[in-house]
């Protein structure tokens, strides 16, 4: 009734290619970020915004990046963890060693450092698919966890091998307190979500969805599985490199090579899977779940006041995630972000379906 | 167990409520605190207490979280400290840093939250660096970063017993001794087999140095995480035939390593666990084969003080006891006690200055640089024979150096040797340098010991107990 589009003419190219053509669905968007710009803020505590939002929002943002390589274009990969870590490494290396540059001006050289390394380790993509080249990357995984915890440079010598940072600051605003980390993950989110989506609905992003959908027809009608596939690892590549650099300097502030092992790369593409594969707002959905449910299950008892042992309620945390993992697989394989779409759908039928 | 153990708060304060309520009759100082603390309308002394008893190190975090836990019970049974009741709430970290930052940021906002003990090397980088804005203080004991011991950098950390670099200092003495002096050492070959995280590393500045002083051959061999697959470190000990092999693990990785050493045939005599490699978890799953494998130990080793039959008398026997009664006395249930009996000597400390009521953490922080634990208090705590006496200042936030090595004779530990002190000539300039890198890298600037000691001497007269006014910035 109310979500419907009847009555929106769209008369120009510019109004058939917006991002969201209903005007319903922009001004969800614009409440959201309303919401998250200001609401969020003035509502949520410090423990809400630093110890769920940032990393959701972080690990949403390597998710997207792994989505635009798996989901797009159908590269399966098991490294991202270790393109994270190339960006977290990186970011601190460029700042120990160029103390003078802006923070975001080290996020963007940590994301080329990684996504150069991304097509490095995208070159084998070339000659293998499915699941050879997952094992490929995941030589990627250990090669680089090898090199960080080894490779005594990287860490500036530091004897423990864990390196911490110096609290970020840039045009004069110290980015210390939860809302501040909040606000520039935010605001980092929001762009470079954006520009995933334009990369995607784009000529590039078209050319990676041919490859996925069938690399030997893509070729026939032009498009270069070289480069189509390449740039899907540096873009992906990119944006864990970013969100591996945010993780290191913004959530964590000390970390070592564990930090970003093989089951943060696991966890990633659970949650690619989980959120949808192929869909950006699937990485949000698939983050949240990942990242949040864990977390709310295990104060669940809490909340309730229910007495419960510490280990008793960590380990049913484990066994409800995981029937729940199980649950929605069933249910919607194609992920959270699918049950999504057939939402709106029905709304927009509602309340006379067919 | 379980039912019990998170009914604390309310069985607990109850508990307390009613032996502090007839016990206030003998004791003038709690009625003072209940006032006070009513005054404050802030309640209680509460304790974050970060666990794991879950995952590949559960076997080991899960007796220190029932001996830290089971003290704090202690203590309100018998009246809470001066009478400030105590409380304090668990979270689950699993040994992974995120999932202790999260329990950081959970329980760090709560009223008085006391002093955190993350029990995890990684986790302590993490938080080092929050403390200072959240103003909670910090211990660490037997673990965390070395350099932490230099207070005029890291006001909020508190590595006390001892750190990785004194425990690494002791066992190369120890394994001089051994050979009638630590020149004797020369040419002999000696392998850390290591934990491959921060935890591992953390020794290994401290090895390089004393095997270039004494002319030892020092080989380094990373395991990852967990631990249970060492075949190849073992194979590498195997061609390497070291005179003595260090193991540094925590969890699992211990007891597989002993076991390995036995499928290699190398003695367990000649193996020297560090602190956190020596506790029953990590021997018993080896039975027999154990036997003569040798670790060190920060003042105590496994046993029954006194302040264990107290835990069984006023805690067990009420069917409050967090863990099965006879783990009361083992290594790492001793060592969850002694870690909670420094955080309530702090408090116990800070309540000299600011007064006998529920302190905030920055308050705390200052009774934890003042820690004077003399022999006479170690009687009082019950703790004779268990610890030496301890004492912080300013500049140094480890308070003692001194560390014994225990064998394990098949069934239980036992000390096999004296007590040895660490040498400061070699550990105070690698702290020094140490914490100057940490200061760089921070960009921070060192606080001066001397001018705050000088201002404390001229306050003192002024800083009556209520006021505290150096504490409010």
């Amino acid at each position: 009734m109310l979500y419907r589009e009847n009555g929106q003419f769209k008369i120009s190219y510019a109004d058939d290619q917006q991002i969201l053509p209903i005007l319903q669905d922009r001004w969800f968007m614009l409440a959201l970020l309303a919401f998250a710009y200001l609401g969020l803020p003035a509502l949520a505590s410090d423990y809400t915004l630093r110890a769920l939002i940032l990393p959701f929002l972080i690990l949403a943002i390597a998710a997207i990046g792994l989505n635009i390589l798996v989901g797009y274009c159908g590269q399966i990969s098991l490294g991202t963890a270790a393109f994270m870590a190339v960006g977290a490494y990186a970011a601190y290396n460029i700042v120990i060693r160029a103390p003078v540059l802006n923070f975001i001006v080290v996020l963007f050289l940590a994301g080329g450092v990684a996504a150069l390394v991304g097509v490095l380790f995208g070159i084998p993509s070339l000659r293998i698919k499915g699941l050879y080249l997952a094992v490929a990357t995941l030589a990627a995984q250990f090669f680089v966890d090898w090199m960080f915890a080894r490779v005594k440079w990287f860490t500036d010598y530091s004897p423990s091998g864990s390196v911490s940072t110096a609290p970020i600051e840039m045009f004069g605003w110290k980015v210390e307190s939860p809302l501040d980390k909040y606000l520039l993950v935010l605001t980092l989110a929001v762009v470079l979500t954006l520009a995933a989506k334009n990369l995607v609905r784009g000529h590039i992003g078209r050319s990676w969805m041919a490859m996925r959908d069938m690399d030997v027809a893509a070729e026939v009608i032009g498009i270069r599985p070289l480069y189509a596939k390449l740039t899907a690892f540096a873009v992906s590549s990119f944006y864990a490199g970013v969100a591996g650099a945010l993780w290191g300097f913004v959530h964590l502030g000390a970390w070592e090579p564990l930090a970003f092992n093989i089951n943060l790369s696991l966890n990633l593409l659970f949650m690619i899977i989980i959120g949808g594969m192929g869909s950006l707002l699937g990485a949000y959905f698939g983050a949240a779940f990942i990242v949040l449910l864990p977390i709310l299950l295990n104060q669940i008892p809490g909340w309730f006041g229910i007495p419960i042992d510490v280990a008793l309620a960590s380990h049913l945390e484990l066994i409800i995630f995981g029937s729940l993992i199980v649950f929605f697989l069933i249910v919607e394989p194609h992920g959270l972000a699918r049950l999504w779409a057939i939402g709106k759908e029905k709304l927009r039928l509602w309340p006379f379906p067919h | 167990m379980a039912a019990m153990f998170a009914m604390k708060a309310r069985a607990g304060a109850l508990a307390v409520a009613a032996i502090a309520a007839a016990a206030s009759l003998a004791l003038p100082s709690a009625a003072v605190a209940q006032q006070k603390g009513a005054a404050v309308g802030k309640g209680e002394q509460f304790f974050p207490v970060l666990v794991y008893r879950t995952g590949a190190y559960g076997p080991n975090g899960t007796p220190w979280a029932n001996g830290y836990v089971d003290y704090l019970k202690l203590v309100n049974a018998q009246g809470g400290i001066n009478g400030v009741k105590i409380t304090f709430e668990e979270c689950e970290t699993g040994y992974a840093t995120d999932r202790s930052v999260e329990c950081y940021e959970r329980l760090k906002s709560r009223p008085n939250a006391t002093v955190f003990q993350p029990l995890s090397t990684g986790a302590t980088f993490a938080i080092t660096d929050k403390a200072p804005t959240d103003k909670i203080p910090l211990i660490t004991a037997g673990y965390g970063r070395s350099e932490s011991v230099e207070g005029e950098v890291f006001p909020w950390n508190f590595p006390l017993l001892g750190t990785y670099w004194t425990a690494a200092d002791v066992l190369v003495q120890h394994l001089g001794k051994l050979n009638g002096g630590v020149d004797k050492l020369k040419g002999k070959k000696i392998a850390l087999i290591y934990h491959d995280s921060p935890y591992g590393k953390e020794p290994i500045p401290l090895l390089t140095e004393r095997s270039k002083l004494h002319g030892f051959q020092f080989t380094t061999i990373p395991v990852t995480h967990p631990g249970v697959e060492q075949k190849a470190a073992w194979l590498q000990i195997r061609q390497l035939r070291p005179d003595y092999v260090i193991l540094w693990g925590w969890g699992v990785m211990n007891s597989t390593a002993i076991r390995e050493a036995v499928a290699t045939g190398f003695p367990r005599d000649r193996m020297f666990g560090g602190w956190w490699s020596g506790a029953e978890p990590d021997v018993t799953p080896v039975g027999a084969d154990a036997k003569g494998y040798n670790a060190m130990a920060f003042q105590h080793g496994a046993g029954r003080a006194k302040v264990h039959e107290d835990i069984l008398k006023l805690v067990h026997s009420k069917g409050q006891g967090t863990g099965p009664a006879d783990e009361v006395g083992s290594v790492l249930y001793t060592r969850g006690l002694i870690s909670a009996v420094l955080a309530v000597e702090g408090v116990r400390q800070a309540q000299l200055r600011y007064g006998v009521r529920p302190l905030t953490g920055e308050e705390v922080r200052y009774g934890l640089e003042n820690l004077n634990i003399d022999a006479k208090r170690i009687d009082a705590l019950g703790l004779t024979g268990v610890i030496r006496p301890l004492a912080t200042n300013c500049r140094d936030h480890e308070g003692s150096r001194f560390a014994r090595v225990q064998t394990w004779d098949g069934a239980k530990w036992g000390f096999s040797s004296d007590w040895y002190e660490a040498d400061s000539q070699i550990i105070k300039p690698m702290i020094r340098d140490a914490a100057d890198r940490y200061t760089s890298e921070k960009k921070l600037t060192r606080r001066s010991c001397e001018a705050e000691m000088a201002a404390a001497t001229k306050a003192a007269p002024a800083a009556a107990p209520a006021k505290a006014p150096a504490a409010k910035k």
